[in-house]
């Protein structure tokens, strides 16, 4: 009897929580639009920064297709897409650049732009914001 | 006045180029008494856009006009660095029932202590001055008041978090204040028979961001009752537009409460900063 019970108990139980896990969680990567949204949100960005007349310096020496590819990886996984960034840690990339605040801010702006051209709404662009905002304290003034 | 007001124009010519360097909204406006703020509250950010490297000069006018009474405003402030703010504002209360003009002028130093509101684990905390001085304090004294001219100071935490509520960004502020201001010292300082009466108010606004263009928020103005004149707490319900880093336009209902011995004072704000 109690077995009957127990079985019962959690057969009902793992019904429940198969219920949930066949929704599957939309996370913050779906929302995006998956890898083609975040491909394009890197490109746009690419393009933004390429007519940028006050950070497009920073990035003068820098290898377009390789910064791509990482961002692009560093997206994916902060917004906890199927990925692990493998690449240099916010710190080491950035030390030597000195960015101070107002181009890390105008660097978000362009983020934005980017974002209005991939159509991503405003609620999920902040959400990504959020994510990236921690780590502003690893790159500016370094 | 005029030789802050030359010293704010020298700091913008020199200029090259207007200060930029913070996101979009997140400084706020100009409260009543100058500072950088919401419209009744001074706020932790300091006044305009400039980020650590820059130099900021703004200026704003705002009017009120509840049932009985009318408040014009007009200032301006400088902020170093994201480090310290000064300001001045002039304030014209028109008194409908007597048909006169009080005048006060305010002059506000604040200084960021720690943080940045968007991007800080811990709130933005600034410490704050004004010292208000009335040009003709006969009003005041009539109605029992001490002085013509005090000192507030005030500590400031502020925090926008972002996509916190639906997504939306929320903003909101908390001060206290230690004063003995009268209607923020249009009717004076103290009072006569009882002296100085300074105490600790609290303050507090609070925003969500529907856009990156548009604010709506609220705001709470506690105030000391020092003349037994029923001086009640004030709030306001706000709408700030900014489409740009040059100009913000705010719009609110405000809720007076009693002044004087008028009743139940409402009335619509509006507000313009220009920022260089
Ligand atoms: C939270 C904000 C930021 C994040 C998450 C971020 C992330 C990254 C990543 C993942 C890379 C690729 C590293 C690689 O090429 O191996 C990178 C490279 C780079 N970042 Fe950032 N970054 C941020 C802000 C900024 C800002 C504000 C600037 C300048 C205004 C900047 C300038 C650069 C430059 C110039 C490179 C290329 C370095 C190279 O060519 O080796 N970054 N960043």
């Amino acid at each position: 009897m109690l077995t009957n019970f127990r079985t019962g108990f959690f057969g009902a139980c793992c019904w429940l929580f198969a219920g949930c896990a066949t929704t599957p969680q939309t996370t913050l990567y779906d929302k995006l639009g998956g890898e083609s949204g975040i491909h394009n949100i890197v490109e746009n960005l690419v393009q933004e920064i390429g007519r940028d007349e006050q950070v497009f310096h920073y990035f003068a020496q820098s290898r377009v297709s390789r910064f791509k590819e990482n961002l692009i990886e560093h997206f994916c996984a902060i917004s906890d897409g199927p990925c692990q960034y493998t690449g240099d840690n916010m710190v080491d990339i950035h030390t030597g650049m000195n960015i101070n605040e107002r181009d890390f801010n105008h660097l978000v702006d362009l983020l934005i732009n980017a974002m209005d051209d991939e159509g991503i709404p405003h609620r999920i662009q902040n959400q990504l914001i959020a994510r990236l905002a921690p780590l502003r304290e690893e790159i500016i003034y370094r | 006045m005029r030789h802050i007001l030359l010293l704010l124009t020298l700091s913008l010519v020199s200029q090259l180029h207007a200060a930029d360097g913070k996101l979009l909204a997140t400084p706020g406006i100009s409260q009543i008494e100058g500072a950088g703020g919401g419209g009744f509250v001074p706020w932790a950010q300091l006044a305009g856009y400039g980020s650590r490297d820059e130099i900021a000069a703004n200026v704003f006018c705002s009017g009120a006009n509840v049932d009985d009474y009318d408040l014009h405003v007009c200032g301006a402030q400088a902020t170093f660095y994201d480090r310290v703010e000064f300001s001045v504002a002039k304030q014209k209360f028109h008194v409908d029932a007597l048909n006169l003009n009080i005048k006060q002028r305010v002059l506000g130093v604040k200084a960021r202590l720690y943080g940045d509101i968007v991007y800080s684990r811990f709130p933005q905390i600034s410490l704050g001055i004004q010292h208000k001085k009335l040009d003709d304090p006969t009003v005041a004294y009539l109605l029992g008041a001490d002085e013509d001219s005090g000192t507030d100071v005030y500590l400031a935490a502020s925090k926008l978090h972002l996509g916190a509520i639906g997504g939306y960004n929320w903003l909101w502020n908390i001060t206290a204040r230690s004063t003995e201001a009268n209607q923020t010292g249009l009717l004076g300082f103290g009072n006569a028979e009882h002296g100085n009466q300074r105490e600790i108010v609290l303050e507090a606004s609070t925003a969500i961001l529907f856009g990156r263009h548009l604010a709506l928020g609220v705001e709470y103005r506690q105030k000391p009752d020092n003349l037994g004149l029923k001086e009640d707490d004030w709030s306001n319900v706000f709408v700030a537009w900014f489409p740009n880093k040059v100009i913000s336009l705010t719009a609110a209902w405000l809720d007076l409460g009693e002044i004087a011995g008028a009743k139940n004072q409402q009335g619509a704000y509006f507000s313009v900063t220009g920022y260089f």
